[in-house]
């Protein structure tokens, strides 16, 4: 049996390679037509990360983070033109800010929300995605309503255009992951997944659920809010039905169950996978309605195929392959499938 | 010293009336058996002791403090644990993190010390082992046979070093050899200063391991006393006999 | 004051539709614990159905709906068999992504049939009208009201008063008791949600004769069909009839009174003013697992 330290020293070297890589994308590729679609990629690996911490962690399912994903962008533009931010580098230190006001919506939608349990938990985040588009297209006195709003515009050359929202966006997926990964390997990711598994159970050892949703909620809200801003900034222009689009909302959903809910990595490889795929049909089959159709049957041969997602079943099939004892039929997620859990523990 | 009070507790859903009146206390140190036909309202008793229903009338004491209307979480902070019928661990966790699940406190800082969690890891494996179950330590939950579940229940309920334990038919759904070792781990726990009370319908079980006998009737109390005493009772006899 | 009167007459006629098409959706939920956010999406394909028949053979579509119906219901059946069946672990979220890849299917499909124009079903009478207390309420609202009260009656009587409906109300209340009698829960979980979808059609016909659509105006319907089962409770009908025709109500006072803007604001407002009181809705259960 390999040692511990030597398969954690792999995959630490393997992440090192992997984020230079990232980081050199748009240096090896000079094609801003692909820097676009990096743009994207890294963007929806940063969105499904984020919601993962709750949705996948705690077991509530958002179909509302549209939600989130808009109001960051609106704040964003509204913070941008409010204190005159000039185009440029600058509005990136400002997108922490957008940020928080995200936060903020998240802690009265989570107030809300909250209350209820999974099958209408999911039904009152949809009812709130809407609530907040249609705030969105009525308040137009602030948000420009069906005008839209707008935000400064770089003035960086054609090619060039791509290259720093490719990074900022690179940053905001690596700040989820680091986020995500850490809350995984705490005990308030271990009373989450509790919270999970059986909620009434942890309870009655201590957790207190309501606090631990709320946050988990409202750091998965922040930083969803936070891609929408820099999001809002590389479109330079937002419509309500577009930064708040359920389309958003639900492929980075799919992402997540693609890779494998509740995953450290999951929604990463769900990402990575779905989003250029979905850029490639939006592009060969976009003019045609049939774009969608081809889209829903991605969609279900996913569900249908690997309702598991992959990294849990290809985590069981090494299991399977490698394993000497009967380990017995693992659940889903399950948390020792994945890199770093409880150090020190090894199975027998 | 009495450790728990219940004072004229009582619940109704509906017509139902489930709890009426109850009354009993637990002496501090204590393994106090509750018994009684079933319908009599034990579980519910539990549920209202831990916080999971709220109560309708009457009150629960804890070291003198009311704790009626605090939430299941608050309760087990205070020191309150409880297992479940049917034994309930968290199947997509292994064994260890089962036990590490528990918090007693809420403090930010004790969420991420690196040193408390090494201690609290320490902790669990020896626990798991004083419970003979070490070697699942590794094991997802959802994996462990039933005999194991109950075993780890009762681990991860300790870990927060509760001082009054509510087990809801610890001997229920295992062999005899297991009802036996959990008998003794009862035991083992109580000597360490563990106070119980226990749901049963196991007769041995209770009456052997049991100083005290808490008798459940139609949601109220109607005998308590040593085993001796509550067996020869008349009234026990018919309540679970019929006349 | 008459504009309030017929505001509120208004919206127990349009209340009446939403709480057909609701009535399916909330059974389905009940039946077999899925959300079925797909439920918009049927009910504009229904309506896109009867525009095909009314296109083509004239067939005016309140008739066209015994073609639809049984259609539709067929349709249902297959969906749940092939689609939701399936689905073992992770029942709920799952079906919801299944539900909404068949919605973004349907509307895809119907895009490319129909484009995305706004159309309508017209009927002869659909202009008609006979006036009450000085304001005049349209025949088709009249009709479709009437079809909705039939159908949801319908509905009442199968559920409560034959034995296939004493199948169905175990399985919501118990699915794995009424295996144990010997309910045959995939056949009662397949022929709801053929009903389910068959009630869409007759929503859809009665929606697309007194709106106009186009394949993406299931989102706006399915966001407020949702609101409405969680007020109403998920899986309970009574709650979703009174929920519907209350929303409804509440939603067109609010056009008359404060601005059309605002009205569909005042509809999520008052699920969000409910869902702070009672999180259950209002005929709902308490969700608790059985400690």
């Amino acid at each position: 049996m390999r040692s511990t330290a030597r398969v954690r020293a792999v995959k630490w070297t393997a992440l090192l390679i992997a984020v230079v890589i990232a980081v050199l994308v748009p240096v090896i590729e000079t094609d801003p037509a692909t820097v676009n679609i990096a743009v994207f990629t890294a963007m929806y690996v940063g969105l499904a990360t984020a919601w993962n911490i709750m949705g996948g962690y705690t077991g509530y399912v958002s179909l509302g983070h549209a939600a989130f994903f808009g109001f960051g962008a609106y704040a964003f533009g509204l913070v941008l033109a409010h204190l005159g931010i000039q185009a440029g580098y600058e509005p990136f230190l400002f997108v922490p800010v957008a940020g928080a006001l995200t936060v903020l919506l998240a802690v009265v939608i989570g107030w809300i929300a909250l209350r209820t349990r999974a099958a209408t938990f999911v039904i009152v985040t949809i009812a709130m995605m809407f609530m907040i588009q249609l705030l969105a297209e009525n308040l137009v006195g602030l948000t420009g309503g069906g005008s839209g709003l707008s935000f400064p515009v770089p003035p960086w050359s054609g090619d060039f255009f791509d290259t720093p929202f490719y990074y900022a966006m690179l940053l905001m997926a690596l700040v989820s992951l680091a986020i995500s990964w850490w809350i995984r390997r705490s005990k308030f990711g271990l009373g989450l997944l509790a919270i999970r598994d059986d909620e009434d159970k942890a309870l009655a050892v201590g957790v207190p659920a309501h606090a631990y949703k709320m946050t988990a909620f409202v750091i998965s809200a922040g930083l969803v809010g936070m891609i929408g801003a820099v999001y809002g900034y590389y479109v330079t222009y937002i419509y309500p039905q577009y930064a708040i689009d359920p389309l958003v909302g639900i492929s980075l959903v799919l992402m997540v169950f693609l890779g494998g809910l509740g995953t450290l990595w999951g929604p990463v490889l769900g990402a990575v996978i779905l989003e250029p795929a979905q850029l490639w049909l939006a592009y060969n089959f976009g003019a045609s309605r049939l774009y969608l159709v081809f889209y829903a049957a991605v969609f279900l041969g996913v569900i249908l195929l690997l309702p598991r997602g992959i990294v849990p079943s290809v985590g069981d099939l090494l299991r399977r392959v490698t394993a000497r004892g009967a380990i017995g039929p693992s659940d889903t997620t399950s948390t020792s499938s994945d890199t770093h859990t409880m150090a020190g523990v090894q199975s027998p | 010293m009495s450790l728990l009070e219940v004072d004229a507790l009582s619940k109704h859903f509906g017509g139902v009336t489930a709890v009426d009146g109850c009354s009993l206390s637990l002496r501090l140190g204590s393994i106090t058996g509750l018994i009684g036909p079933n319908g009599s309202g034990k579980t519910t008793v539990f549920n209202l002791i831990t916080g999971f229903i709220v109560k309708d009338a009457g009150d629960v004491r804890f070291k003198g403090q009311s704790i009626a209307g605090l939430g299941p979480n608050r309760i087990y902070g205070l020191g309150i644990g409880r297992t479940f019928q049917l034994a309930r661990i968290f199947p997509r966790l292994t064994a260890l993190e089962n036990m590490l699940v528990p918090v007693r406190r809420t403090g930010v800082r004790a969420l991420f010390s690196r040193g408390q969690w090494h201690d609290e890891k320490a902790r669990a494996m020896d626990m798991l082992a004083a419970m003979d179950i070490g070697h699942v330590a590794g094991l997802l939950g959802g994996s462990l046979s039933y005999g194991q579940r109950k075993l780890l229940e009762l681990a991860a309920v300790m870990m927060a070093r509760p001082q009054l334990v509510l087990l809801d038919e610890p001997a229920g759904g295992v062999n005899p050899a297991l009802v036996e070792r959990i008998g003794e781990h009862i035991l083992d726990l109580n000597r360490q200063g563990v106070t119980f009370l226990l749901v049963e319908h196991n007769m041995p079980f209770v009456m052997g391991l049991c100083q005290q006998i808490v008798v459940l009737h139609r949601g109220s109390v109607l005998a308590e006393g040593t085993p001796a005493d509550v067996r020869q009772n008349p009234a026990v006899l018919e309540a679970y006999l019929g006349s | 004051m008459t504009l309030v009167l017929e505001a509120v007459v208004f919206g127990i006629l349009t209340g009446g539709v939403y709480a057909l098409m609701a009535s399916g959706l909330t059974l389905i939920f009940g039946v077999m614990r899925i959300i079925n956010v797909g439920h918009g999406a049927l009910v504009i394909l229904g309506a896109y159905l009867s525009f095909a028949l009314l296109r083509s053979a004239n067939i005016d579509p309140f008739v066209s709906l015994v073609v639809t119906m049984p259609a539709m219901f067929l349709l249902g059946v297959v969906l749940q068999v092939v689609f939701i069946r399936p689905l073992k672990e992770d029942r709920e979220a799952l079906s919801v992504l299944v539900t909404y890849a068949l919605a973004l299917g349907i509307e895809g499909l119907l895009g490319y049939l129909f484009t995305n124009n706004f159309v309508q079903l017209n009927a002869w009478y659909e202009t008609a009208s006979f006036a009450v207390f000085g304001f005049h309420i349209a025949y088709v609202y009249v009709f479709g009201f009437g079809l909705c009260l039939a159908i949801l009656a319908a509905i009442f009587v199968v559920l409560y008063r034959t034995t296939f409906g004493s199948a169905v109300r175990a399985t919501m209340l118990n699915r794995t008791a009424a295996q144990l009698v010997g309910v045959n829960v995939d056949r009662v979980s397949a022929i709801a949600f053929g009903i389910g979808v068959s009630t869409a059609a007759a929503g859809g016909v009665i929606f697309g004769m007194t709106n106009a659509f186009n394949p993406g105006s299931h989102y706006d319907l399915i966001s407020r069909l949702l609101t409405i089962i969680v007020l109403g409770g998920l899986g309970s009908l009574r709650g979703a009839v009174i929920a519907a025709v209350a929303m409804l109500i509440i939603e067109d006072v609010t056009a008359v009174v404060i601005s059309p803007v605002w009205a569909s604001f005042a509809f999520f407002l008052l699920l969000v003013a409910v869902l702070v009181v009672r999180p259950q809705g209002l005929y709902g259960i308490r969700v608790r697992e059985r400690i």
